[in-house]
């Protein structure tokens, strides 16, 4: 089986308040921020891994090719998939100003074209534009089967057509779709047993985590000999058209930081009514 | 590979070490994240229950934390004693729990000696399982009746056939109550240190005990034994390297000892630092944060200088360690320095917390007691000045 995992990189979630906008309000900057894989990816690339491998021998039986699109140093994010155990990587050098999801799907769907994956599987969104889009387009301009949310994943050891349930507020939908397809991911996918790939013995349980395997420093070091491939837009033939202009970017009032606490349920809910004017 | 100066992270301008590569940055970010997920939120009730579970060394294994430092082909992942110190930062700051760190990371004392003079049958047996996880190492020197002359020391170990049969007893081992196997060092020889081998005994030989687990000020998470040798018959293949040429092997493991527990002081000291520069903004008196305070500013940053010092000392023993120079003298002196910074250090982050960084609940209050040891475990504050008057020539 072979995969394809788009994987970007965001400011780290956990230093948000970091972020500021240009004083001309046209864009969010990026001075100064530590980057890290946007965890949504993280999910979808965890789940590619468990795919094609053999975990109780510890053996690769798949391929998993990781693409990034971004500036030059966006290479260090796919480097550090690439030392959770990936084959190989492709950079797609392009400015983060230029890229809108519709862009993004645009040059997956040139790349997926020309390395013929069974399967694309894409983070459901990325943490910072949160726009949830670029799977669905992609599977849309590829006309392949698509499978938003994944959250178990059943296959057998010929890795062509899959058993997939997907999460959803009101339930679970279980979906049989047949390779070549595109998934997104749901955390769930990162349950213990999630993924059965007719390879790796059924009732193996893989440790409780709520992020990818963590690389070891041996696997960093292979990292860094694993190719990566560089192309542009233009050494992919795509043109791209941008659907999305952003007008401008303000930041949210800051909180007050003020916390009242109350001593009744019945103060509680006076509140919410004459104050909070929620009830 | 790129040298990474200055790259400081979140706080601080020296929060890493000048020898750092981008490699070391991606471990650290690792094991952060381990760290974070998988020993913080039980940090505090490991240290209370005085042990963290066994399942953590299959984990450390698996993500190849145990391998740090080791060659692939003894299990190893690779790497030298740089990415162990700096994997063991982030272990201390993002894990928050010195004692299941130390507890965890007891194979760092123990294996070398076999890693470096021992078969390969030794390596196979007791160093790869180790570094999986499915095993327990500990190390063995400290004896009831002394552990800074270690030339002094009486366990016996008598050749009988195949065999020595050890008597004698160890104390203060760290991870003795559950090892499965001790490093120990035995008199196979006449008086002094010309008489001084190194024996691995394992836990399930006849005449093996824990006499004692051990109450302590801190490490609660680790624990540290009493062990009584009674008669107790080793396969004479266990012993490492020469018959009483043990006490070279015990000197040279106690430089990279040193090393370690030196970072660890700096761990330890930037954990209590970070801790405290957060309190600080958050605690009010007399209607401001203390920070607001010009003592409490001068305090934090007496803190960070000397922190600082400690770890570019402590940066430059390591670099001249791994470009060849062994001296125990450089050790010895980093050592003393990151110890006395971290126990002045965890004693004004204690201050600086007021009456809540007396109780238990507090990370610095922890810290404290951790702090406590390592003056005294790994070689004495006096003896490292033994060591290094000697190397002097006084
Ligand atoms: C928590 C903990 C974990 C430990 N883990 C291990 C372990 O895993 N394995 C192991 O083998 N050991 C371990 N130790 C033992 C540790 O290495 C010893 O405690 C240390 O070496 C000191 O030996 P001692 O306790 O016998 O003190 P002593 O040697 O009795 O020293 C008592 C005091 O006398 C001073 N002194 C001694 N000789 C001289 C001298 N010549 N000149 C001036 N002053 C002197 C010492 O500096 C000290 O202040 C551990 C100890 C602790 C507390």
């Amino acid at each position: 089986m072979k995969i394809l995992v788009p994987v970007k990189r965001v400011a780290d979630p956990d230093n948000a308040n970091k972020v500021k906008v240009s004083d001309d309000g046209s864009r969010v900057t990026s001075d100064g921020l530590e980057w890290k894989m946007n965890p949504f990816d993280e999910w979808s690339l965890e789940a590619a891994l468990r795919l094609t491998e053999d975990a109780g021998a510890k053996k690769r039986v798949g391929e998993v090719v990781l693409v990034s699109i971004g500036p030059k140093d966006e290479v260090q994010t796919i480097r550090q998939g690439l030392a959770m155990g990936d084959e190989r990587g492709i950079l797609v050098e392009a400015e983060d100003d230029d890229l809108d999801s519709h862009v993004v799907a645009q040059v997956l769907e040139a790349i997926a074209k020309k390395e013929e994956p069974d399967v694309v599987f894409l983070g459901k969104q990325s943490a910072d534009g949160d726009s949830n889009v670029a799977g669905t387009k992609l599977a849309d301009f590829l006309d392949w089967p698509l499978v938003n949310y994944a959250m178990h994943i059943a296959t057998d050891d010929e890795g062509k057509t899959f058993t997939v349930k997907r999460e959803l507020d009101v339930g679970q939908q279980t979906l049989k779709v047949t390779a070549p397809c595109v998934f997104t991911a749901s955390d769930r996918i990162l349950q213990p047993q999630a993924i059965k790939n007719g390879v790796t013995a059924d009732d193996f349980a893989y440790p409780e985590s709520d992020g990818g395997r963590y690389a070891s420093l041996k696997g960093i070091m292979q990292a860094k000999k694993k190719p990566v491939e560089e192309t542009t837009l233009e050494g992919l033939g795509v043109t791209p058209t941008r659907v999305n202009a952003y007008g401008s970017f303000t930041l949210p009032a800051a909180r007050t930081g003020s916390t009242v606490f109350l001593e009744t349920v019945e103060e509680l809910v006076e509140k919410l009514q004459t104050e909070a004017k929620v009830l | 590979m790129v040298r990474r100066p200055g790259r400081g992270t979140v706080l601080g301008a020296m929060a890493t070490y000048l020898f750092e590569t981008d490699a070391h940055a991606e471990l650290r970010q690792q094991i952060r994240r381990f760290a974070a997920s998988e020993i913080a939120p039980h940090a505090h009730a490991w240290e209370e229950a005085e042990s963290f579970p066994r399942e953590l060394y299959a984990r450390a294994g698996e993500i190849g934390l145990l391998g740090l430092g080791y060659p692939e082909e003894v299990g190893g992942h690779g790497g030298d004693l740089s990415h162990v110190i700096v994997a063991a930062e982030e272990m201390v700051v993002a894990g928050t729990s010195v004692g299941t760190c130390v507890g965890l990371g007891s194979h760092g004392i123990a294996l070398p000696p076999i890693v470096r003079f021992g078969s390969d049958a030794q390596k196979e047996r007791f160093v790869r399982p180790v570094l999986e996880g499915t095993k327990i190492a500990a190390l063995g020197i400290t004896e009831p009746g002394g552990g800074s002359d270690v030339a002094g020391l009486r366990t016996r170990a008598v050749r009988d056939g195949d065999h020595y049969v050890v008597d004698g007893a160890k104390t203060f081992i760290t991870s003795g109550t559950r090892c499965d196997f001790v490093v120990t060092a035995v008199r196979t020889g006449g008086e002094g240190h010309g008489g001084i081998s190194l024996l691995i005994i394992e836990r399930d030989t006849p005449g093996f005990h824990v006499s004692k687990k051990l109450a302590k000020t801190g490490w609660w998470a680790s624990d540290t034994a009493e062990l009584t040798f009674e008669g107790c018959r080793v396969p004479a293949v266990n012993l490492i390297g020469l018959e009483n040429a043990g006490f070279l092997a015990i000197m040279a493991n106690f430089v990279s000892e040193r090393l370690m527990l030196a970072a660890q002081c700096v761990a330890i000291a930037e954990l209590a630092y970070r801790e405290t520069r957060r309190y600080v903004r958050e605690r009010e008196a007399f209607g401001r944060p203390l920070a607001g305070f010009q003592v409490t500013r001068h305090k934090l940053a007496d803190m960070a200088t000397r922190l600082a010092a400690a770890r570019a000392l402590t940066g430059e023993a390591l670099q001249r360690y791994l470009d060849g120079d062994e001296r125990p003298s450089l050790a010895a002196m980093a050592k003393n320095t990151a110890t006395d910074m971290c126990s002045y250090v965890c004693d004004e982050a204690v201050q600086l917390h007021g009456g809540y960084g007396y109780m238990r609940e507090m990370i610095v209050e922890r810290l404290y007691r951790d702090a406590r040891l390592y003056p005294i475990g790994g070689g004495t504050r006096e003896i490292m000045n033994e060591i290094i008057a000697k190397t002097e020539g006084f």
